[in-house]
């Protein structure tokens, strides 16, 4: 115990006496967040479409301005030639052309079927669709206003509720994915190169020739980086709820724990590349490759994993991301309990068991 | 205790089809200052770590402090001090900081390290540097504080790996006076280096060419028997007649 508490205070020293490491420590998790939490934005705005009003009454115009009233649409720079819709989208101006015919106004006045034209630039399929499910609501709204009260839409129609994310924010989504992203990375990379570096440096060397067990050194070494992880999950949550404005409905006690449980799951994948390699570069290498791309990819942190092949539905069952997604999510959008999440809790200590278990086998007292 | 420090029979170390050390065999008294000489590549520093348990030996036996090499490492590295030729303690750490860590990893109590590195930092003269980023320091400075860290468990034996390498010969003086006091407190030492002065100064010393032992004994009797005026001579002719006869 003494020799893993002085391995911990020692690789203390290490982190806070080197700039570089510091800044990995307190920068990269706030710019990860900030630079993530904007560019991975599905939320689609500002969808540039043009109105061909061929009606020119009070109704039509009161329907394009319902539509530039949102922020989803907004106006082309240019007039739209009515002969031609389609050139905008050649010339990449606008993504969409409603075209409103004559008889609009008088239709809606009776009380008449009447249907408008709606042209869509399908070469973006998510901006597409977009449009699609916008525009029906945009339509749905102005038609209420104008309906006398008390009349019924025609038809059947569906009444949605989204619980849990109501405004289907896409950062509500991704936000907690990306705390449970950066944590694995942050702790990967300060974990795997720790013992290359001792190789590279010759220190390894003076150190093995000490009494000191392989295990008592990885513990040692893993220590330090929990808390320091465990920080940068808590710098990251709040930056998550300021910036934001992720909401955090369960126990964030219950959180802390997962959070401890999944940050030493990826010191250990940290570690157990540093026990193999020689040079902290190639360390460094394995844990970018090791850690960023399965884990944003496979995790379910954007695609969902039970929509996978199931090869691929296999291989993020040995993602610890895949787990702590689950956990994270759960508890803080639907503010699910032990009971719920316990079972991943369970398969992450069951990984940070083989993974540390496999460093202290591979992990030699003795130099090659 | 035995009174013999080291004893080892055959010792081999291959990497690969390369043979880095050859079937020696030599024995150290306790108390002895051992001197292990060679050019570079010679194997020296190949031999030094497999007798400090850092290397496992491809073949032969041997015993260090009463321990064998292959089965009781664990044992030998408590009794052991080892200051390896490229400077290895933590240059971000002060020299108090270095020495209590390794202390600790001895399983030192903290109330005896802090009395071993007074005493230490008395007889090795480091009271000014002790509290300095231990990188920052110059080479001999180093040395002397690299010395002290392996000393800070009162190891019975001590390893030295070409310790005065790169050190203006004040401080060689001063480092080999600090041996010296401690072979006289019984400590063995065994030591590898390349300056045929300091040759001078060992009990006993082993000539080390191309990992096998080609002469060994008392520097006075070798000059002696080789009819040479001094230790380089006697190194340079025994050396250079080899390389001649290998080409």
């Amino acid at each position: 115990m003494r020799r893993i508490r002085h391995i911990t205070r020692k690789e203390l020293y290490h982190i806070l006496r080197d700039a570089r490491s510091l800044a990995i420590v307190l920068v990269m998790p706030v710019a990860m967040t900030f630079l993530y939490g904007y560019a991975i934005n599905l939320d689609i705005e500002n969808i540039v479409m043009g109105v061909i009003d061929l009606d020119q009454t009070q109704h039509s115009r009161a329907l394009a301005g319902c539509f530039y009233h949102s922020t989803y649409f907004s106006k082309p720079q240019e007039e739209m030639d009515p002969t031609d819709p389609e050139r905008v989208f050649r010339e990449g101006r606008a993504s969409a052309v409603l075209v409103i015919r004559s008889g609009f106004g008088r239709a809606l006045e009776r009380g008449n079927s009447f249907s408008l034209g709606l042209t869509i630039d399908g070469s973006d399929n998510n901006i597409a669709g977009a449009v699609r499910g916008y525009a029906g609501q945009a339509l749905n709204y102005f038609l209420r206003d104008r309906l006398p009260p008390g009349a019924k839409l025609p038809g059947v129609i569906i009444a949605p509720q989204v619980l849990y994310n109501p405004d289907l924010q896409s950062s509500h989504f991704f936000v907690p994915g990306l705390v449970a992203i950066v944590l694995l990375m942050i702790s990967a990379l300060l974990t795997s190169v720790t013992i290359a570096r001792e190789k590279e440096t010759g220190t390894l060397e003076q150190l093995l020739t000490a009494p000191v067990k392989p295990v008592e050194i990885l513990l040692g070494k893993i220590l330090p980086y929990v808390f320091i992880a465990l920080f940068d999950g808590v710098l990251v949550l709040v930056f998550a709820k300021l910036v934001f404005g992720v909401p955090f409905v369960g126990s964030h006690l219950l959180l802390l724990g997962f959070g401890l449980v999944y940050v030493a799951t990826a010191l250990s994948i940290g570690i157990l590349i540093s026990s193999l390699v020689r040079t902290q570069q190639v360390a460094m290498m394995y844990a970018m490759m090791f850690t960023m791309l399965p884990s944003v990819m496979l995790s379910g942190f954007i695609f969902a994993v039970k929509n996978m092949p199931s090869l691929l539905q296999y291989l993020s069952l040995i993602i610890p991301a895949t787990y702590f997604l689950t956990v994270i999510r759960g508890v803080m959008l639907k503010g699910a309990g032990l009971g719920e999440l316990v079972i991943h809790g369970v398969f992450l200590l069951v990984l940070m068991a083989i993974m540390i278990g496999v460093a202290a086998a591979k992990f030699k007292t003795r130099l090659a | 205790m035995t009174e013999t420090a080291v004893r080892v029979r055959d010792l081999s170390r291959q990497f690969g089809a390369f043979t880095a050390v050859d079937r020696i065999s030599l024995t150290v008294a306790r108390g002895e200052i051992f001197g292990f000489l060679g050019a570079n590549g010679a194997g020296k520093t190949t031999a030094i770590r497999m007798l400090c348990g850092l290397l496992m030996p491809t073949a032969g036996e041997g015993e260090v402090v009463g321990y064998d090499i292959y089965r009781q490492a664990e044992d030998i590295k408590k009794s052991i001090g080892y200051m390896s030729q490229k400077f290895s303690l933590y240059p971000d750490l002060t020299g108090r900081e270095n020495m209590r860590f390794y202390g600790a990893a001895y399983g030192l109590k903290r109330t005896v390290v802090n009395d071993c590195i007074r005493s230490l930092s008395e007889h090795l003269s480091l009271s000014e540097f002790i509290d300095r980023p231990s990188g920052a320091l110059p080479v001999g400075w180093r040395q002397r504080l690299a010395l002290a860290v392996s000393l800070i468990h009162q190891p019975q034996m001590l390893f030295l790996d070409e310790p005065t390498g790169g050190v203006d010969p004040v401080f060689r003086r001063r480092f080999w006076q600090v041996l010296y006091r401690l072979a006289e407190e019984g400590v063995t030492i065994f030591v590898t280096t390349h300056y045929m002065d300091e040759a001078e100064y060992c009990d006993r010393i082993s000539i080390m060419h191309q990992g096998r032992i080609v002469e060994r004994g008392r520097p006075p009797d070798l000059l002696k028997k080789h009819k040479a005026p001094n230790l380089e001579e006697l190194f340079v002719s025994l050396i250079g007649s080899r390389e001649v006869a290998g080409a």
